[in-house]
């Protein structure tokens, strides 16, 4: 067994036991960092699969940002120690009966199919293809997502601010010192 | 540097994530609980983008643009998704997915 099998043996177990965890785990702030572990070892076979810049990106804005962002939700809407309402049995056993059905079905699917391995030889990925590729407007160019993807961030942006402005345009202040 | 590994391993482990993802969505209640199946789902997906990118097509780089604008759009739900549910918060004092049943106040 080679190191790398190894590391990606860790790397597996690591996402598959978080991330059971995170769905199944009472306490929503546990949640929340389990969920950050599963992340960070997925960035970790970024980093195998040699994209560094992938999983530079994986690290600051998912690791970094979301987490941020639904543990500072999770503080503001609900109680530390708060515990969800244990799921029925019922809710719980069709849940887990339709996810395993879905993924024996994907798993056998996956391993029936032959994929031909390439010869191509690997090219390797630094920085300055990256940044080229994404302003280029040849064949190999991503000018029109770049573009479209950072409308997106903009109107993300105001609308997230827009609709958690406090009060509405017809709530009076007593209406609001009443509640 | 992914010598020793097939990629149906990759395929698999992105197969198990998804679906734990698919069961956390069906069985949670709390909103920000249902939001993280979500983003363990997308996740799942771009690991899938990296790995054929990586043994498929390891010449161009096209899984990898896709996985970094699954990641831009990620982001920017989850911030519009955290948005309305600290305006769910507001208006009902709950993020129960099952006591915010009605839309107009």
């Amino acid at each position: 067994m080679t190191s790398n099998q190894i590391m990606f043996l860790l790397f597996s177990v690591v996402i598959v036991v978080f991330s059971i965890l995170t769905v199944t785990s009472r306490k929503i702030l546990r949640a929340a960092i389990y969920l950050l572990f599963v992340l960070v070892s997925t960035s970790g076979l970024y980093f195998m699969l040699n994209y560094h810049f992938l999983a530079a990106v994986q690290l600051t804005l998912y690791a970094g940002g979301i987490v941020v962002l639904i543990i500072f939700s999770i503080l503001l809407t609900s109680h530390i120690s708060q515990k969800a309402e244990p799921v029925g049995w019922k809710k719980s056993l069709f849940s887990a009966l339709a996810a395993i059905a879905g993924a024996v079905l994907s798993i056998t699917t996956i391993l029936d199919f032959n994929f031909s391995a390439t010869k191509v030889a690997a090219e390797e990925v630094n920085m300055r293809l990256i940044g080229k590729s994404l302003l280029s407007t040849g064949s190999n160019g991503y000018v029109l997502p770049f573009e479209v993807i950072s409308i997106l961030l903009i109107a993300a942006m105001v609308a997230a601010i827009v609709i958690a402005k406090k009060g509405g345009p017809d709530k009076t202040e007593s209406q609001i010192l009443k509640q | 540097m992914n010598a020793g590994i097939p990629l149906y391993l990759f395929l698999i482990l992105a197969t198990i994530m998804f679906f734990t993802g698919i069961y956390g969505f069906l069985t949670r209640r709390n909103l920000i609980t249902i939001l993280m199946s979500v983003e363990l789902i997308l996740n799942s997906v771009n690991i899938n983008f990296m790995a054929f990118n990586r043994y498929l097509f390891p010449d161009r780089l096209e899984g990898m643009f896709f996985s970094l604008f699954i990641i831009a759009v990620a982001a920017s739900e989850a911030a519009v998704a955290i948005a309305i549910i600290i305006n769910i918060y507001r208006r009902f004092t709950t993020i129960n997915v099952e006591d915010v049943n009605e839309m107009k106040y």
